[in-house]
């Protein structure tokens, strides 16, 4: 067999190698089975027990995923309750029972076929997808019907460790998945934000998702490996792809373990600048992988995934129970809240938004919070109600300058005096800080900072628009370049324009979690580095190994040379001259 | 015994899929009134949520609601009000 490599979207990073299982939701085939007369009142009674069962199953596990997961995502399940006490449906199976003279499984699975097949049917897509939903609670009572060796194979009972490979999971499967021995996840369709990504980063396995014809293309127990950094699934893998991958896997094991112990530690150099190393967050579920890392706080909480993979739009108690969570949770360390920040590759998918021809200077974030501060309002409330409950900080993404902050500013003050109007507590002293990642906030770094409580670095999007290059397209990312020298001064003199003004500068960009940008942006002078969960250990150890003076003299002399790859090359020969274990884990 | 019968435009949550359908059963329920649901030519009991989604209403579509019973006119009000909201 070829090796096939399947490329997907990254949903949860991790590397897995195993068995593939294939999450089966093929038509289970009822046959028909002739009742005598006086069995009709026996096969409505076993009707009527299996839609019990299937009811107190569905109660249990309505619970189960309120309690693990919180209650938006057991919501569903209440459609699915209402199904099971539908009379149409009843009346349909007990009539068909009756009048066919029909086993109770056979009436219920051609009453539910015929079901399925007007869902096939309509016309919205939206609609039509959600049909899955009643396609759930068919199986689950059938199974309750039948004979249960023949769904010996059903996820509930698996033993063994092994990836799945499904078209899509819904809330059920993953559910009953809790605990079980799955080694990675990958699925057809879904997106970053997708059920899957939001089970595998809680289980801490890694997840592909859209990988279109996966499920097609693999078999049971086809030996697989699934990157859930590069998105990948690879198919057959050759001795070759396999031993890289088992070293790669080895690599990040040991480089786990062998960190673990300066958890607790503080992440000082060791000529005492002391320094915080904080996680990125999107989804609340990564908290306790978070915890077990030694973050020091969250340094940037991403909120679009409330707004996504809906219809609707994100209620105020909705927003103000995850935020209050989160810094509950998080507490004494500080949650830094980003505000929406939508468009560019991420889109709202209630609201019918027209694709702008540049999307990344298109209407996006603030300039769409601006423009709807009814969807920005009912944010900032949700906020500041759930900075009462720890240390939440708030953050502007994609400000333009000075003025753009007082316009955002200005809004948010409105809604505090509304809050105090209304009684409604939150933090008076909140900090509110401003994302630095558009080159004109760079260059008015020296006014904000006289405005701002602290500043945020976003690298990805400030290299992007200093070198004119967007990011997802492919034939422009090899031009990417985070150590150009125009992004190093924007750096500099924003930590400098910060630093007069006695604020912390973070930075929550990917080049925080690479230790070779790591030891030269900790030479310039940044305070709080923020990154995957996964970089955190060896973000610590690195500045735990080197002095802030050497990190200096990189930083001075990476200022006087005029290319990117050539600050590359420097940094890269100074990390493995101070830091060589870590040089030697990271292998770059 | 009062027998209503309405044309009503759905506005709400991009139409009727699972779950604002069983906030409509819901609302149903509690009235001793019969609700019917009237799309194009099928008409279904707006009590089961099987019969509401097997009509796939879409947002912006006009459908015809029936009440008939007693307190008729309240699940009137309360379905048009749920109908027409756009959230």
């Amino acid at each position: 067999m070829n090796e096939l490599v399947l490329k997907g979207v990254p949903a949860a990073p991790g590397i897995a190698i195993g068995s593939a299982y294939i999450v089966d939701k093929q038509d289970v085939i009822v046959p028909a089975r002739a009742i005598l007369e006086k069995e009709i009142p026996i096969e409505i009674a076993r009707f009527e027990e299996a839609l019990l069962k299937t009811r107190e199953q569905i109660s249990a596990l309505k619970k189960k995923i309120s309690d693990e997961i919180g209650s938006q995502h057991a919501q569903i399940f209440d459609a699915h309750l209402l199904v099971l006490e539908d009379r149409m449906l009843f009346d349909d199976v007990v009539k068909k029972i009756r009048t066919d003279k029909q086993s109770a499984e056979y009436a219920f699975s051609s009453i539910f076929k015929k079901y399925i097949k007007v869902f096939a049917n309509i016309q919205d897509e939206y609609l039509r997808e959600r049909s899955s939903d009643v396609n759930d609670i068919a199986r689950r009572v059938l199974k309750n019907l039948i004979d249960e060796t023949r769904f010996m194979h059903e996820l509930e009972n698996l033993t063994e460790e092994l990836i799945i490979i499904a078209h899509d999971l819904s809330p059920s499967d993953t559910a009953s998945m809790f605990n079980k021995n799955v080694l990675a996840f990958a699925t057809d369709i879904g997106g970053r934000t997708s059920h899957t990504a939001i089970m595998a980063k809680s289980l801490g396995v890694p997840a592909v998702v859209g990988l279109k014809d996966a499920t097609l293309r693999i078999s049971n127990q086809d030996t697989v490996i699934v990157d859930g950094r590069m998105g990948l699934v690879i198919l057959n893998p050759n001795d070759k792809t396999l031993s890289i991958y088992r070293a790669e896997q080895e690599r990040i094991l040991s480089m786990r373990n062998r960190f673990d112990d300066i958890k607790e530690l503080p992440s000082e150099t060791t000529d005492g600048r002391k320094l915080e190393v904080l996680a990125n967050l999107e989804l609340p579920e990564e908290i306790p992988m978070i915890l077990t890392r030694g973050a020091a706080g969250i340094g940037l909480y991403r909120t679009e995934y409330f707004y996504m993979n809906r219809v609707d739009l994100p209620t105020e108690e909705e927003q103000f129970i995850a935020y209050k969570k989160v810094a509950q949770t998080m507490a004494p360390y500080p949650v830094t809240i980003r505000t929406l920040d939508l468009g560019g590759d991420k889109f709202i998918s209630s609201l019918q938004i027209p694709r702008d021809m540049y999307p990344f200077l298109g209407w996006r974030a603030l300039k769409f919070c601006l423009e709807r501060p009814d969807i920005f309002k009912t944010q900032l409330r949700a906020i500041l109600r759930a900075s009462k409950f720890g240390k939440v900080r708030l953050m502007y993404p994609m400000v333009s300058g000075p003025g753009e902050f007082r316009s955002v500013n200005a809004i948010l003050e409105l809604v505090k005096s509304n809050l105090r109007r209304e009684n409604i507590a939150f933090d008076e002293d909140m900090e509110v800080g401003v994302m630095i990642e558009v080159p004109s906030a760079a260059m008015t770094a020296d006014i904000l900072a006289k405005e701002a409580k602290f500043f945020s670095i976003g690298t990805n999007d400030l290299i992007q628009y200093t070198l004119a290059i967007d990011r997802v397209n492919e034939q422009t990312a090899a031009f990417y370049e985070p150590c150009h020298p125009a992004v190093l001064r924007l750096i500099q003199r924003t930590v400098d324009s910060g630093h007069k003004e006695n604020i912390k500068i973070g930075l929550c960009g990917e080049m925080s979690g690479e230790p070779i940008y790591a030891l030269l942006l900790l030479g310039l002078g940044v305070d709080e580095f923020s990154m995957s969960a996964g970089n955190i250990l060896q973000i610590k150890k690195l500045i735990r190994s080197v002095g802030y003076q050497d990190a200096q003299q990189l930083a001075q002399m990476a200022l006087t040379l005029t290319t990117g790859p050539e600050v590359e090359d420097l940094c890269r020969r100074r990390l493995q001259e101070l830091a060589p274990d870590i040089f030697n884990v990271d292998g770059s | 015994m009062p027998h209503l019968e309405k044309e009503i435009v759905v506005k709400s949550h991009q139409g009727l899929h699972a779950r604002p359908a069983a906030l409509l059963v819901q609302i149903a329920v509690k009235y001793d009134s019969s609700l019917m649901i009237k799309k194009d030519e099928e008409c279904v009991n707006g009590k089961s949520i099987m019969g509401i989604l097997m009509l796939g209403i879409q947002a912006n579509t006009s459908i015809v609601v029936i009440t008939e019973g007693e307190d008729a006119e309240a699940l009137m009000a309360e379905v048009e009000a749920f109908l027409s909201k756009d959230e």
